[in-house]
């Protein structure tokens, strides 16, 4: 996208508070968007790198449960007479610890990828994250299992001169995700166009040939996995300090398939793609919510997909782009349907 | 005048595949700046000597020495890393993106810019990746699919996407480029265009070895040839020499010949 | 010494249905390199039907049992027919996503058509145990690990015995050589997904009266096939049948013994480990699909 019709779209999205008022809609779009956050960072593994990573949700989640503890504070019994005791930390700590954390687990998962491919590494990758979501559910005594963390609290910026503003509200959180977005959306762009972005994108094209000019693996796939784990965590953090309770139902394998739908669906290995797809699976079930029940709706998204893999396989950004091309063939070179590089 | 040193030399490589032994005793030389074949029946191991130079395969026994270094044991990246670049048998191009780059990530080992300096977007990032547009666009116009640059990988014709996997490994720079096969498949005056293009790789300075079946190609453009045959080497010289040995001719002719006789 | 007994018995009825849902699913991958997320809710469509025969339509439990087998097996085929078979020769995130698709919509349907309430099977068995000596076991999963494993011998005859064994075997090994040689393979492969998933409708008919019907049983019910399958080696038959026993026993005994709120996480902790240091099953000399 070029500078401006990129610009008018931020101060169009920028602007969306001052007129919608509706506080159940700007909710809508503030998970929207958390989603939208969290379905670009699978997108940078599952599009870009072409890795069957399926367990997405385990960064989501730990992000969250890592923000969500150290700002509330825990207490570790790490021996019978030993107890450690964490105090609060502000919100900000313990967001930008939600993000190690989670990229911590992708370096993890990233070293396993190298040894481990194809279906096998789908399977181990569902595995490790129905493993995190057991020790969320049983170590009660960090997590609290299933009675979940609550009143986590809000973020809170402190402005110069103006005092502590604390997001309670809606608008503040909005711009928040808006932000974040904005940035993760950058920093995958940065790195897609780039040496970096290059070496994912050959090795989802063709491994060995990618290694015959030099490009080292291991270390690619571990930097597409801590970076897509990162993000992953920030939206979870986001997500914590948002709707302010995290239960290990957030680690149900059901999320990792809404973010595979929404990368899928929007075209996996562009950088619009995922973003197109949380609008339209963040939205939609708003706007079907009273004409269907959930479970329908369900099944109609399988559907979708089954659609999608069949009539659009590389997802709607890339077949609106390629038409859009079609439209304009007389006009000079443009830039391609796919973003390879 | 001495001749040239040799760069590369493979030296006692045994390579099996459960019982059966793919490659026996290997030892040969490639010196600096020829242009050398490896030729053999099919089956007779050739692609698996690649596979062992270029470290996708590990031999049981054996060598690989590339100037002052040792190839063996180490991953592929790391052999194209000391500069042995090679191409693949079976059509290796990336195909789902554009010719232009496909060549700019042949080009990976030129860049060095890190994951922290291309997020901070540093200025030096900019240059090289401009450097590197360049001579992308160059080595298209060396091996004449600068008018293809646009199109998927996957798109381009038989004969063109060979052309573009050399284009992808002389992007690495390479000085020793080893090449499998490389006009299989190509018709008449497609291997003759591609005899000019190895003509102008030799050029450059880089050291060429050739697998191939094509003997008009072999012998247009080799200094050396090695014939293969069952895993052992079982002749070595010129082109003139080899045509006329006789192991060589029993080899390609082998059991027809010795059965007519019978 | 007895709790042991008690818990590797407990162990073995629930390997067998393992087993079942292991060995459809590692052919299933073995033969036809399908990430098959369909599997887990094939093994719910088997103990829904159990229910709905039995409870709805008061049909006889033993029939329930057959027509829950033999429906799944139909739907198997429905599915490779009209899902896998147009996406033959693409790759495998492709047909991976078409079954999640497929899986979503199934769960959901089942969920429509039977809410989320866990439901209970009556079956004819008395509820009385049979104790032997330090163990008690109930009648229900006594019959259960008969079915199982009567399954398990009738399945092993189909592959080792039989032409269309053979023919899939053939599948498994060389696909293109098998196709040369006269193999129907778009008939092998529809013909492996309904087998397959006909195993998975049998465990879930099974092991549904022993616990309770719910719409996301599934769910785990397929990881732990994915499970005996990387324990037993894809495609290989017996590795599936061994690797269900055992799961079925390290999750009674881990369970009994460590902890039951981790039970489930067994079998992924296998996964994850043998993955990372035997990646090609425990079981590598036993031979493939048979």
């Amino acid at each position: 996208m070029s500078r401006w019709p990129a610009l008018a779209w931020v101060m169009f999205l920028a602007s969306i508070p001052l007129w919608v008022r509706n506080q159940y809609y700007l909710h809508v779009l503030i998970n929207t968007g958390i989603f939208a956050i969290a379905a670009m960072s699978l997108n940078l593994l599952l599009g870009y790198t072409g890795q069957l990573s399926l367990g997405h949700v385990a960064f989501f989640g730990v992000g969250a449960y890592t923000s969500a503890l150290i700002s509330l504070g825990f207490d570790l019994q790490l021996a019978p007479s030993y107890i450690l005791v964490f105090e609060p930390r502000p919100v900000w700590v313990g967001f930008l610890s939600g993000i190690a954390v989670a990229g911590m687990f992708g370096w993890v998962i990233g070293k396993l990828s190298f040894r481990v491919r194809g279906a096998y590494f789908v399977i181990v990758t569902v595995s490790f994250a129905e493993v995190v979501k057991l020790v969320a559910l049983n170590w009660v005594d960090l997590t609290e299992g299933p009675m979940a963390l609550n009143n986590i609290p809000p973020v809170t910026l402190a402005l110069p001169g103006l005092g502590e503003l604390t997001f309670w509200k809606k608008e503040p959180n909005y711009y928040l995700v808006l932000v974040v977005c904005l940035l993760s959306y950058a920093v995958i762009r940065r790195l897609v166009r780039s040496r970096a972005g290059r070496a994912f994108v050959a090795l989802r094209e063709n491994e060995p040939l990618a290694e015959s000019v030099g490009v080292d693996v291991t270390r690619f796939l571990v930097l597409a996995a801590v970076i897509s784990a990162a993000i992953a965590g920030a939206a979870g953090g986001l997500y914590a300090h948002y709707i302010k309770i995290v239960d290990p139902d957030i680690f149900l394998f059901i999320y990792t398939v809404v973010m595979v739908i929404m990368v899928v669906t929007g075209g996996k290995g562009t950088l619009l793609g995922p973003v197109v797809g949380a609008v339209i699976f963040g939205i939609l079930p708003e706007v079907l919510r009273e004409v269907a029940r959930p479970e329908v709706q369900w099944i109609i998204y399988g559907f979708i997909m089954v659609l999608i893999v069949f009539f659009l396989p590389d997802g709607i950004v890339p077949a609106a782009a390629s038409w859009w091309k079609a439209r304009t063939a007389t006009a000079g070179p443009s830039g391609d349907a796919r973003e390879g590089a | 005048m001495n001749a040239p040193a040799a760069v590369l030399a493979v030296e006692g490589v045994e390579v099996r595949f459960g019982g059966l032994v793919a490659l026996s005793d290997l030892s040969f030389a490639v010196r600096e700046g020829e242009v050398a074949s490896l030729i053999g029946p099919n089956g007779a191991g050739k692609t698996t000597a690649f596979n062992v130079i270029t470290g996708f395969l590990r031999p049981a026994k054996g060598r690989v020495r590339y100037r002052e270094n040792f190839l063996t044991g180490l991953p592929p990246n790391q052999v194209a890393e000391q500069g042995v670049v090679r191409t693949f048998q079976k059509t290796s191009v990336f195909g789902g993106i554009p010719v232009f780059e496909n060549v700019l990530i042949g080009l990976h080992r030129r860049g060095r810019a890190r994951p922290w300096e291309i997020l901070l977007a540093l200025p030096l990032v900019r240059r090289e990746e401009k450097r590197l547009r360049e001579e992308a666009m160059g080595i298209l116009s060396f091996v004449g699919l600068a008018h293809r640059r646009e199109e998927l990988g996957a798109a381009l014709p038989y004969g063109e996407q060979r052309l573009l996997e050399v284009a992808v490994a002389m992007a690495a720079g390479p000085s020793l480029l080893l090449l499998d096969e490389p006009v299989s498949g190509m018709n008449p005056s497609e291997t003759a265009g591609f005899m000019k293009i190895v003509e102008k790789i030799r050029g450059r300075g880089i050291t060429i070895l050739l697998v191939e079946h094509d003997m008009r190609m072999v012998m247009g453009v080799s200094d050396r040839v090695v014939v293969l045959n069952q895993g052992r080497i079982i002749a070595e010289g010129s082109p003139a020499e080899i045509q006329r040995d006789p192991e060589v001719i029993r080899a390609y002719l082998g059991q027809g010949a010795k059965r007519a006789a019978c | 010494m007895d709790q042991f007994l008690q818990h590797l018995l407990n162990g073995l009825v629930l390997g067998g249905s393992y087993a079942l849902l292991g060995i459809g699913l590692t052919l299933i991958f073995g033969i036809m390199n399908v990430v098959n997320f369909t599997h887990g809710e094939l093994y719910s469509f088997g103990a829904y039907m159990v229910f709905g025969i039995v409870a709805a339509l008061h049909g006889n439990f033993f029939v329930a049992l057959f027509l829950a087998m033999a429906l799944g097996v139909i739907l198997g085929a429905g599915i490779e027919r009209s899902l896998l078979r147009p996406l033959r020769g693409a790759s495998i995130d492709t047909t991976m996503l078409v079954m999640i698709g497929a899986w979503i919509a199934m769960q959901n349907a089942e969920q429509l058509l039977w809410t989320g309430v866990a439901k209970a099977i009556r079956h004819p068995f008395p509820e009385a145990p049979l104790v032997i000596g330090p163990v008690s076991v109930s009648w229900i999963r006594i019959f259960v690990l008969a079915v199982a494993l009567l399954l398990i011998a009738g399945s092993h005859f189909l592959i080792r015995r039989t032409r269309l064994g053979t023919a899939m075997r053939a599948t498994f090994q060389d696909r293109e050589t098998a196709a040369l040689m006269g193999v129907n393979i778009d008939a092998i492969h529809t013909i492996t997904f309904a087998f397959g998933s006909g195993l998975a409708a049998a465990a879930g008919a099974l092991l549904g009266p022993v616990f309770v019907v719910f719409p996301t049983m599934g769910d785990l019910a397929a990881l732990k096939a994915f499970a005996i399958v990387i324990l037993g080696g894809m495609g290989n038959f017996m590795g599936a049948t061994l690797g269900g026993l055992i799961l079925g026993v390290v999750e009674e005994m881990g369970a009994g013994y460590i902890s039951s709120g981790y039970r489930d996480a067994m079998g992924f902790l296998i996964i994850i480990a043998v993955l990372l240091f035997r990646p090609t099953g425990l079981f590598v000399r036993a031979e493939r699909v048979g």
